[in-house]
Parts: structure tokens; C-alpha cells; sequence
């Protein structure tokens, strides 16, 4: 989950990365107050989670409590690269900045431990850093039973050649921001820029923090960061079903078991409504190993509920799970539904394969309900989805 | 011969009394795994009935290994508890510990994989003497007819000559359907988590010198460059035929796909970028499943 910047400061506030006051407000009225508590003078912030909202007109100086109402007016409701700005940080002014760095911590996958990544070229996009001038980004793995001391924090420091007379205060900040890194669960903490300002302060002045739902068992906090009015409708009610749903702008909506599997069903629908007037999947939706009758009502009632799908696949590879559960899960959902009053009315196409793949087949056949086909292999089941999707 | 497993190896279950552990432990009896015993400190010195075999349960990895002579652990632990055991199993100096877990924290994933790096972690197919992990959030390996140790249904195919491996469980489910007439030496399912102990290299490497496998079978999805650069390892040291197969071609940036680990991060993780780096070490790579089994299928037909 990738936080907004204003999340990203009290996370580092409460960590002891040293930030400047801000408060997040969603009205222009607001910024008022926000403003004459920061001592009558701010710095209106957009928050959306995209860069360059800089020069897209989304971060505005106010002189006075009036002037960030009417920078407050200006910014809300405009669309930054896609995104529109619901709310805006007042923060507190800098003082003068001197010079902008870089600092961040993140996961490297391909050596399988974490990155420290630190250069003296702040306040500019870090991968036009690291492609223009890669020998001024300073790279420092760090082991994650041995974590970042003050010690690994001046080689880090040392490595990316900060000046001396900030080098100590970089390496405090090291510190505490390894902390946030590793007392947050995250897998990016990154400050752009780090600014050293006038009076020698050493100041966080943007950040990205980005956290592993896989650790929210013991982060209960984090919840309360979700972006819940951005999420998309359909995705909030599947997870609120905990179900592992994405949604994607075709028609043709995808219900099958396993990540790999799902993944894949999406591509050869994708391929196969090449044939078909360009129709592509509505969705990926996961329904996991098990795929009993609720969890199938429940995927498909979400699947239903989007007016995008007009045919829906559902792609099942019995593995432990045998097909004729699956397949009473398929009739036991469909009658779940009509007895809610959520009649299917959209085709289904149905491919059972694996384990118990003929009496899974065999229980479909029997139950013969008009909107279900049965195609028994992947292949020919994706090209008669996209077929229906595309003759609706 | 197989990879990383074969009938000898002596099979322990961390988490065998918790019901899937109970699930599984009954299903990889019943395809002829030695299990020879379970791990719950609180349980220690009881035993399981499965269908007449009886399986003692241990307070410990070091003990169940002491007592068995058990070489491989398979790691059914939650979540919350898996960091812990698998670092009780590198301590115990278990040659292989597959967990099957899924969701485990990144720093949990990454601390245990450095402890293992640390004590000599086996990072290659050659073996050094530490612990080898396969997984986590993995269906775990089989080598068919011999042993299996995770959650791959057993009776899909049967013991043969091709060699899997994958990030994904049901497309390896899928492809060992495929291709089930002709049979696997073993399938190895990686996982699909950012932070994983074996990788699609190791496994190659494994496969690449196990007389036993004639053709590899290479199965990935987007996220990361481990295609990338397993695509590298078979152009200069796999001389064996490579058929490949990448799933995700229509992900969107920035969302994760079900596993953990598959999602593409700006311009990185594509899996176009994989097709392509694999067809130009030379590997044959399809456009479905379907398709990729006919692939191998027409090598091996030569």
C-alpha cells in the first residue's frame, strides 16, 4: 500500500525523522485555521500518490491565513496526471534550503535483501539520477538481522559522498529512518528531498512510504491509512468478502483458483478476444484452493455487479480440491443468488479440469442451467467468453 | 535421481497438528512420502494416527532430526509464527526446509533468508552445507512415484523425464496435467513471494545436471527479474531444451496480482520483458499453457 505524503511525514515524525509541522485538510475553509496555527504563513501541498505534482501547479506558497484558502480552492479538485486532489497538506514553511539530497531504504529483490540508496542529486526523479549519473547514487546493501547502527549509516553516508558538515546529521537520519523502515513493516521508505536549510538543519521535506499488507496481523494501525474513497467500488466490497479481486477495464469477468492460474486466464482471454471485437478481461478474481459454494456466490455476485462484464469465465484446475465440489459450488452459487434475488442473467462459460474433472463436468451437465456452457479446455473456453462478451 | 528429493528423504511437518498440516501430512502419506514425524513443542511426545500410520510428534526440528534422521521439513506454520520456524530450522541444520506458507511479512521472509545465507545456505543446485529453502507462499516439490513434500496433488501425472519449475501452484498443476502422459523427474514450485530461498537458477542448475530429466520446463509471472536472469543462466550454462511460460501479460502497473510478489513496478517486471529475455537465450517460450505443453511436447517427439 503506497501512503500519501502527509501519512508518510507523522510516520516519520513518530520515528524521529525530523519533518516540518503539516496537517492534512479537505476543504479550502480549513486551511485557514491550519495556516494561522502554523504562525500565518504555509505551504498548500496536493496529496495524490503521483510525482510531479511540483510542476503540474499542486504545491503553492500562501503568504497569509487568505491567500491559503484561495491556493487551498485552486488546488482541491484538480487533476493531477490522472489523479484528482481530494485533500491538501498545510505545511510549515521551510526555511531556505541550501542543498537537495536523497535517501531512501527499499527491498532489492533480485539480491534478496534490503537497499540503502543515498546521493547528494535530491529534490529530481531518483531513476533519472540513477540513468544519467548512476555513479552519484550510492547503493549499500543492508542485512536485515544486522539492520542500519550509526556505524552502517556513516558508510552508507560515506558512500555517497555528503559533505562533511552534514555527513553526521545524514547518518541520524539513517537511523531513524531504518526504524520507520523496519517498526512500520514497509518496503519503501524514501525521502526526496532531503534538505539541508539555512541554519544547517538537516530536514525531510518529502516522502514516500509504501507498507506490506502481508504484515498487517501485527500493524493494526495501518488500516487507518486506506485510501478507502479511491478504492474502486467493486474492490472494496470484494475485499470486504476477502476476496482477492482486482479490477481491469474489459468485459469479460474472470473467476478461477491460484494467482498463477488466474494470471494466465486473463492473458489467454486477452488473446483470444483478439478474434472478438477486442474484448478483454474484466477482472482478476482468486477464489484460493478451497472454492466452496459461498465463496463461489460470493465472486460471482461480485463479478455481476459489474455493469463492464457481459460473458463470465470461470477457470477452474481441480488440484487437492476436486472438480465436483467445485462444480456443486458453481450450481449451489447460481441458486444462492437467484433465491436473493440476484438472478444471473450474463452467460457463464465453465472449464473444470484436474481432479475429478468428469463427475465435476457430469454435475454441471445434470444440473443444465441455460446461462452455463460447459468448454472443457482452457484454451476453447476462453475463446467462446470472449465470443458471448463480444456478440452482447 | 530427481532434484532436492527423492525416496530416501526423510520427511518432517512443521505444523502438522494444525488442520491443514493434518490435511496434507494424510495426502503426502498416502502418495508414499516417508514421514517420519511431526513439530509442536506443546504436543511433544504424542502421536498422529493417519489411517494406521502413526506419526510421532516432536518438540522440535533438532529433535525430530536426532531422533528420524529427518532431512527435509515441510513448513505449515502461520504466518505470524514462520519466521520462527524456519529459523529453528536452519539452527537444526535441516539440507531442506520447503514452506508452504503464504503471507508472510517481507522482513520476516528476508530476515530468515539472510540467517540461512549467513549459516551457509545452500544457493546452489551443487550444495553447500547449510539449509536449502524452497518457497515460502509455494505448493512445495514433487518428484513423482518417489516422495512429495507440500501440497501438489500426487496422482496428476506420473514419474517421467521432464523437470518443472514454477512461481505458481496451479499453473503448475496445469502444465503436469498437460504434459501427464509423459511424466516429471520432479516439479519444484518456487513461490510467489518477493523474497524466496530457491529460484528458478537453482532449480535449472538442479535440473541441467539430473540424468534423469531430458527437457525443463520453466514457468514464471511478472514482478521482479527472476526470468530476466534465469534467461541469462540457461543461455551459458543450460544445455538441455528450455520451454518456458510467463503469465501476466495484461496486469496493470502498479497492482498485485494475488501473489505477493507479481507486480509489475513502473517499466519493470513486465512480462513481455521476461518473454523476450527468455526467447533470446533461445527458449521456446508459448503463448498459453495449452500452448506451452505442445512445445515440450514436440521436442521431446523430436
Amino acid at each position: 500500500m503506497d501512503l500519501f505524503e502527509y501519512q508518510a511525514r507523522d510516520l516519520f515524525a513518530k520515528h524521529g525523522v525530523p519533518v516540518l509541522a503539516g496537517e492534512v485538510i479537505d476543504t479550502p475553509e480549513a486551511a485557514r485555521e491550519a495556516t494561522e496555527r502554523l504562525g500565518g504563513k504555509s505551504v498548500v501541498k496536493a496529496q495524490v500518490k503521483v510525482g510531479g505534482r511540483g510542476k503540474a501547479g499542486g504545491v503553492k506558497l500562501a503568504a497569509t491565513p487568505d491567500e491559503a484558502v484561495a491556493r487551498a480552492t485552486d488546488i482541491l479538485g484538480m487533476d493531477i496526471k490522472g489523479h484528482t486532489v481530494h485533500k491538501v497538506m498545510i505545511a510549515e514553511t521551510a526555511p531556505e534550503i541550501l542543498e537537495e539530497y536523497y535517501v531512501s531504504y527499499l527491498l532489492d529483490r533480485t539480491n534478496r535483501t534490503f537497499l540503502a540508496m543515498a546521493s547528494v542529486q535530491g529534490g529530481m526523479d531518483i531513476e533519472e539520477v540513477a540513468e544519467k549519473t548512476p555513479e552519484a547514487l550510492a547503493k549499500v546493501p543492508v542485512d536485515s538481522n544486522e539492520g542500519v547502527t550509526i556505524e552502517k549509516a556513516r558508510e552508507i553516508v560515506a558512500q555517497a559522498k555528503f559533505p562533511a558538515e552534514v555527513a553526521e546529521k545524514i547518518a541520524e537520519v539513517m537511523v531513524t529512518l531504518w526504524d520507520t523502515f523496519v517498526a512500520e513493516d514497509a518496503l519503501l521508505v524514501e525521502v526526496n528531498p532531503l534538505a539541508k536549510v539555512a541554519g544547517g538543519d538537516i530536514l525531510a521535506l518529502d516522502g514516500k512510504v509504501s507498507l506490506d499488507a502481508n504484515a498487517d496481523f501485527r500493524q493494526p494501525e495501518h488500516e487507518a491509512l486506506e485510501d478507502k474513497d479511491a478504492a474502486n467500488p467493486l474492490e472494496a466490497a470484494a475485499k470486504a468478502k476477502g476476496l482477492n479481486y482486482v479490477k481491469l477495464d474489459g468485459e469479460v469477468g474472470i473467476i478461477g483458483n491460484g494467482a498463477g492460474l488466474v494470471m494466465s486466464t486473463l492473458d489467454v482471454v486477452a488473446y483470444a478476444g483478439e478474434a472478438h471485437s477486442n474484448v478483454k478481461p474484466a477482472n482478476f478474481l482468486d477464489i484460493g484452493g478451497g472454492a466452496s459454494a459461498e465463496v463461489m456466490a460470493n465472486g460471482l455476485e461480485i463479478i455481476l455487479g459489474d455493469p463492464d462484464v457481459k460473458s463470465v469465465f470461470v477457470n477452474v484446475f481441480g488440484g487437492i480440491t476436486a472438480c465436483d465440489e467445485v462444480a456443486n459450488g458453481i450450481v449451489q452459487a447460481l441458486a444462492l443468488l437467484k433465491s436473493k434475488g440476484e438472478e444471473v442473467t450474463k452467460p457463464l462459460v465453465v472449464r473444470l479440469d484436474g481432479n475429478n474433472a468428469e463427475l465435476g463436468r457430469k454435475i454441471l451437465s445434470d444440473a443444465n442451467h441455460p446461462l452455463v456452457q460447459r468448454v472443457d479446455t482452457m484454451d476453447g473456453a476462453a475463446d467462446k467468453a470472449a465470443e458471448l462478451a463480444a456478440a452482447k | 535421481m530427481a532434484i532436492f528429493l527423492n525416496k530416501d528423504s526423510k520427511v518432517i511437518v512443521q505444523g502438522m497438528t494444525g488442520a491443514t498440516g493434518m490435511k496434507h501430512t494424510k495426502l503426502m502419506l498416502g502418495d508414499g512420502t516417508n514421514i517420519v514425524g511431526g513439530v509442536n513443542p506443546r504436543k511433544a511426545g504424542t502421536s498422529v494416527d493417519f489411517d494406521g500410520t502413526e506419526v510421532p510428534v516432536f518438540g522440535s526440528v533438532a529433535e525430530a532430526m536426532e531422533k528420524t534422521g529427518a532431512n527435509v521439513t515441510v513448513v505449515f506454520v502461520p504466518p505470524a509464527f514462520a519466521k520462527a520456524a524456519v529459523i529453528e530450522a536452519i539452527d537444526a541444520e535441516i539440507p531442506l526446509a520447503v514452506v508452504i506458507t503464504e503471507g508472510i511479512a517481507v522482513h520476516d521472509s528476508a530476515a530468515f533468508w539472510a540467517y540461512a545465507k549467513s549459516k551457509g545456505a545452500a544457493t546452489s543446485a551443487a550444495g553447500a552445507a547449510g539449509t536449502r529453502i524452497i518457497g515460502p507462499n509455494c505448493p512445495g516439490l514433487i518428484t513423482p512415484g518417489q516422495s512429495n513434500a507440500g501440497i501438489i496433488p500426487g496422482d496428476i501425472t506420473k514419474p517421467g523425464r521432464i523437470g518443472l519449475v514454477s512461481k505458481s501452484g496451479t499453473l503448475t498443476y496445469q502444465m503436469m496435467y498437460e504434459l501427464r502422459d509423459i511424466g516429471f523427474s520432479s516439479a519444484v514450485g518456487i513461490g510467489g513471494d518477493p523474497v524466496i530461498g530457491t529460484t528458478h537458477i537453482d532449480a535449472l542448475e538442479a535440473f541441467e545436471a539430473d540424468p534423469d530429466t531430458d527437457l525443463i520446463v520453466m514457468i514464471g509471472e511478472i514482478g521482479g527479474d527472476a526470468e530476466e536472469r534465469a534467461a541469462d543462466y540457461i543461455k551459458a550454462n543450460v544445455t538441455k531444451p528450455v520451454v518456458g511460460y510467463v503469465a501476466g501479460f495484461t496486469a496493470p502497473e502498479g497492482k498485485t496480482m494475488g501473489h505477493a510478489g507479481a507486480i509489475v513496478s513502473g517499466s519493470s517486471g513486465t512480462a513481455q520483458a521476461k518473454k523476450e529475455a527468455l526467447e533470446a537465450a533461445g527458449v521456446k517460450v508459448g503463448k498459453t499453457p495449452t500452448e506451452t505443453a505442445k512445445l515440450a511436447r514436440a521436442i521431446l517427439n523430436g
